[in-house]
């Protein structure tokens, strides 16, 4: 197709994003920072494999009774409800974990893991659930026949099937009936040069900034940082899927 | 002898009227392919000529969809959103119609070709008032590849269309 190498690299975006956000992070009250809007809104030039994409939850900040996050994202995506709480689509959710002995309760949110061996990938049929190279795991509408493997396959149950036509979509969510979806981590901010998800976005505008987006394979960026220094919590780490989503004290 | 001779007279005149007045009827067929009212109605030519994108739009956009979604590639040129923020008509009060809706951009062709593309059982049939994505900047920028539109339709004219065709995306 067309020269990619007349076009800026993801590592310079990256390198201008980040300063943008060093310079527009401004701490409104303690614990609250807000992030200027890293976008240089130059399209990416695809995605890479120097950077594996991820998520950080911390369960302790995670407030009880907040749906920011879940909000934010079917604001986002526009994942309408048609009141069927059991078929509608949800690409984050929470839950709630009780210590049996204890009584403790944890509470965390729930999504998409973005797997590094994703079992939605390995079931899939017609190479619909794919892996891309950054690490985000999507469903291409394109080729998804919506049989349901994936969402059998997925031992976090972090798909939704769409039962409804659906019409108003938003433009950098497509989605329609009859396909299998879930959480693309944004992927329509990202590739625009946004580092912020929507549920991170609402999440630190509650006060409580309970979710990090960032590069796992980048050692300086802020969340292996917080992955270095804490201990962090694999859901399902015995199935070995390497998942790209962590939780702090879970 | 004389009657004969009005007859030619008249066929020959006929024949020269109708000579006339065809490339008058395919003007107006070619400008009301483009809804009256959309942003597209206001452009000259569309992101690539359009005999081209006539012929091979839904290629383009088959390769380009491959590109933006498996690779990432949002740099693409030829994107389906764009499609409907340009040709979108408007009704009398100014609100946007469905480009599939009937009489529309997308079904005017589609429905005397009797095809019926799946696009819009996903995809939005409406410019997004959300998106800032496909700004007017953004639909410049794409009209700014169009300058050397005359010369590519040139080499269209030497080559034959066929060299235009997308190549396939090789995936394991």
């Amino acid at each position: 197709m067309s020269n990619k190498s007349d076009q800026p690299s993801m590592d310079r975006r990256q390198f201008i994003g980040g300063t943008v956000a060093a310079a527009g992070a401004i701490t409104i009250a303690p614990g609250v920072i807000l992030h200027a809007v890293a976008g240089s809104e130059e399209p990416s030039a695809g995605a890479s494999s120097k950077h594996r994409w991820g998520l950080v939850v911390d369960s302790n900040k995670c407030a009880d009774g907040c749906t920011a996050c879940v909000d934010a994202c079917d604001e986002e995506h526009n994942l309408i409800s048609h009141d069927r709480p059991q078929t509608d689509a949800k690409w984050i959710r929470t839950v709630k974990l009780k210590d049996k002995l204890t009584g403790k309760i944890n509470r965390l949110v729930m999504m998409c893991q973005h797997c590094e061996f994703p079992p939605c990938v390995d079931v899939c049929p017609t190479n619909a659930s794919f892996r891309r190279v950054d690490g985000i795991v999507l469903v291409d509408r394109h080729r998804c026949i919506g049989c349901r493997y994936c969402m059998m396959a997925c031992p976090y149950k972090a798909r939704s099937f769409v039962h409804e036509a659906l019409h108003d979509q938003a433009v950098s969510a497509p989605r329609g009936k009859g396909c299998v979806e879930s959480c693309t981590l944004c992927v329509h901010r990202l590739d625009y040069g946004n580092m912020t998800t929507a549920c991170q976005e609402a999440c630190e505008k509650e006060g409580h900034a309970a979710i990090l987006f960032g590069d796992l394979n980048d050692p300086q960026s802020q969340i292996s940082q917080l992955l270095l220094k804490n201990n962090s919590t694999e859901i399902r780490a015995d199935l070995e899927l390497n998942t790209g989503v962590r939780y702090l004290n879970l | 002898m004389r009657s004969s001779f009005l007859r030619r007279k008249c066929i020959t005149s006929l024949l020269a009227g109708i000579a006339l007045a065809v490339p008058a009827l395919q003007a107006e067929a070619e400008s009301s392919l483009v809804t009256e009212g959309s942003e597209a109605a206001s452009l000259d030519a569309c992101v690539a000529p359009t005999q081209e994108i006539r012929r091979y739009h839904m290629k383009y956009l088959k390769h380009d969809r491959d590109e933006v979604v498996i690779e990432g590639d949002r740099r693409v040129k030829y994107s389906l959103a764009a499609c409907v923020n340009c040709h979108a008509g408007t009704d009398d009060a100014g609100s946007y119609q469905p480009v599939n809706a009937e009489g529309q951009f997308c079904d005017a062709c589609h429905d005397s070709l009797a095809v019926s593309p799946d696009c819009f059982q996903c995809h939005r049939t409406t410019p997004d008032p959300k998106s800032k994505k496909l700004s007017s900047s953004a639909l410049d920028r794409l009209h700014d590849q169009m300058l050397d539109a005359s010369t590519h339709l040139d080499s269209i004219e030497s080559q034959g269309l066929y060299a235009n065709e997308p190549a396939g995306i090789q995936r394991d």
